[in-house]
């Protein structure tokens, strides 16, 4: 069955892999890497100072949370808020081997501490509260942290009236927290409704992949909802569909081409546009 | 006579309840037996407490998957039995005025008490064939959007909502993703958390996922003592964890998705027990606990300031995963069992039931159906 379906994804779209919650090695050591969407041999360099967008196709490869706020944010602008914050491990979640508190450990050895980054910047000289996931944080899934981090970023960009930008990079809930992490949906559209009430301006920017808790949460209830290019979104992955249904998934599925037609996004922005056209949004809403 | 052994050859049995449906048989052959003399009818009656005393032991040490089990029993009441039992002169309202009427979520007015009510149930369906036109309980984003439209329904004319929980998950199709199975949920979430009337969520089997979560956020959450709720199916951790599915039970003791555990972690705030043997084992003690628990917190919810309900509503929907949550504690305690629903309350009333009448204790009184 696996390897019907990974052929059945590969004529959705050649050479992808299918959706996975591990990481991808989208920028593998070396000096040249493949593109996975034109298949062509890039210098990682050139790549690099593309804002990691390939050159000959315009593939946009996913980037982990410093860099796109590097990326999104004017420079040096950023002012992390809730990095102290670490997973409690409330089930005490240890199965087949893996032990969930030891690898919330070996992250933070890394330096990296969670999978959302949050705090105040300017985007083009406009103040915003900028929150983005990392997806190369166990695949930017969603737990008690993320949660905590995303209200606290919503609080203050309340009491700040700041706009708040959130960049979402996410497999979904994460299993390890069990229901704790599944409360954090809620959590999230909780605090987004006193955002609303508050007549904030909340811009959602999905890009690869964004999908389950992260999507039926804060990812949708944008006031504009951006996405990159070919984006993965959805509820439900493709593997998922797939096993149940047992049908070819048509050309283009859940991408974020397949959001716009289906009027659940407002439009798709090319990496490189993001800035100018968040700033220019901003400026529409008078915030 | 005759009913009553049909109804105990109609039980099914899980696959750890082989002793159980063992003394079953016996009882019911013996029943069968032509003429009762005295001799068997006291066998029946040892019988009975050997079968009260087996339920007892079994029910009160049953493992996180064997609690999944429970909950997806063929026989556990579903929505619509509880709907049917509870209220007598309900009104279901169909439609999302948008797409379509999903079947896989009801919505209703009823009276539960003396409280009218806007009644919101995710149903499986009994038989194969309303198994399939109810999507197995799986909705799609219009059953989200049609449980949304009556919510705000209720709230215009300040009716509480209660809503029941029985899913494996949102359903996961084609049409449900072109449809925005994700926006639909997100909005509910976003609209319960401040719906200006009293909300109680109750899970009833199984709770799966966002697609439970859907319909899940409120001022009290309760659960049925064998139901379960989870971020992931126990068969999909374990497919995740070991890329092999039978390994569900290893799955389902991580993920704590049991009600006592699920207490302990501040996600749920009662747990409503079940008879002895599990739900479907005695439909109506079942349906009577859930009454009893609806009609007690409405009737503390109604006591609340608006402003008040919607505010500590807020404040325990931030506290998930907040800076003060506990950690689980490796023991965890039993939920209390009702005196009347005891095993001491049971075996004396075996003791009072002469044998020519069919025993309501210990035996299945569900309703055929
Ligand atoms: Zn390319």
């Amino acid at each position: 069955m696996v390897n019907k379906q990974t052929k059945t994804m590969a004529k959705v779209k050649p050479g992808w892999d299918g959706f996975s919650l591990k990481p991808k090695r989208e920028m593998p050591e070396g000096l040249w890497i493949a593109c996975p969407s034109c298949q062509n041999m890039l210098y990682k360099k050139s790549v690099e100072e593309n804002l990691d967008i390939c050159p000959e196709c315009s593939h946009h490869f996913r980037i982990d949370g410093r860099k796109r706020i590097r990326q999104l944010a004017d420079d040096g602008s950023f002012e992390e808020m809730g990095a102290e914050l670490v997973s409690s491990d409330p089930l005490g979640f240890s199965a087949a081997g893996k032990n969930y508190a030891e690898r919330i450990r070996s992250f933070s050895e890394k330096g990296q501490n969670e999978a959302i980054l949050v705090g105040k910047a300017f985007i083009r000289g406009r103040g915003v509260m900028l929150s983005v996931m990392d997806f190369s944080f166990l695949g930017g899934s969603m737990g008690m942290v993320v949660g905590e981090k995303f209200c606290l970023a919503v609080e203050k960009a309340i009491e700040e009236s700041l706009p708040l930008v959130v960049v979402s990079a996410s497999g979904g809930a994460r299993m390890h927290e069990g229901v704790v992490s599944l409360g954090q949906m809620a959590k999230t559209s909780a605090a987004l409704a006193r955002f609303d009430e508050s007549r904030g301006l909340f811009i959602s920017v999905l890009t690869d992949p964004t999908t389950g808790g992260v999507t039926a949460s804060f990812a949708m209830l944008g006031d504009i909802i951006i996405a990159e290019p070919r984006a993965l979104i959805g509820f439900a992955g493709p593997r998922t569909i797939y096993e149940t249904i047992k049908i070819e998934l048509p050309e283009g599925f859940q991408r974020s081409e397949f959001l716009l037609e289906h009027g659940f996004i407002d439009m798709i922005v090319h990496r490189r546009d993001l800035r100018s056209e968040i700033g220019r949004l901003i400026d529409y809403c008078g915030k | 006579m005759a009913n009553g052994t049909m109804k105990n050859n109609g039980l099914q049995y899980l696959p750890f309840e082989n002793r159980i449906a063992q003394i079953d048989r016996k009882i019911t052959d013996l029943r069968e037996q032509a003429g009762i003399t005295d001799n068997n009818a006291s066998r029946i009656r040892l019988l009975q407490q050997d079968l009260t005393a087996e339920l007892k032991r079994l029910y009160s040490n049953l493992t996180p998957w064997q609690v999944v089990q429970v909950s997806r029993h063929p026989q556990r009441p579903l929505f619509r039995d509880y709907l049917n039992l509870m209220i007598k002169d309900y009104r279901e309202l169909h439609g999302d005025r948008c797409f379509g009427d999903d079947p896989a979520i009801v919505t209703a007015f009823g009276q539960i008490g003396r409280e009218k009510v806007l009644i919101i149930g995710q149903e499986k369906g009994r038989d194969i064939k309303e198994k399939i036109a109810c999507n197995f309980g799986c909705p799609n984003p219009e059953g989200y959007r049609k449980a949304l439209a009556k919510m705000k329904l209720a709230e215009k004319f300040g009716l509480p909502v209660v809503t029941f929980i029985d899913t494996p998950g949102a359903y996961p199709g084609i049409g449900a993703e072109e449809r925005g199975q994700a926006q639909a949920i997100a909005v509910n979430l976003r609209e319960m958390s401040r719906l200006r009337v009293p909300i109680i969520c109750i899970v009833i089997g199984e709770g799966g996922s966002g697609g439970a979560l859907g319909i899940g956020v409120g001022d009290r959450m309760a659960i049925l003592q064998y139901a379960y709720y989870s971020v992931i199916s126990p068969e999909g951790c374990a497919g995740i964890l070991w890329h092999d599915g039978t390994q569900a039970d290893k799955a389902a003791q991580a993920l704590c998705l049991t009600a006592p555990e699920l207490k302990e972690l501040g996600i749920v705030d009662t747990i409503i027990p079940e008879a002895l043997g599990g739900a479907h084992r005695n439909l109506h003690d079942t349906v009577y606990n859930v009454e009893q628990y609806i009609t007690r917190t409405l009737r503390d919810l109604k006591r609340m300031k608006i402003e008040n309900l919607l505010e500590n509503r807020y404040k325990k929907i931030l506290a998930i995963g907040g800076s003060d949550q506990k950690v689980i504690k490796s023991r965890i305690e039993k939920p209390k069992i009702p005196k009347r629903l005891s095993v001491e309350a049971q075996l004396r009333d075996i003791e009072k039931i002469p044998i020519e009448k069919e025993s309501t204790a210990g035996t299945p009184t569900r309703d055929n159906d």
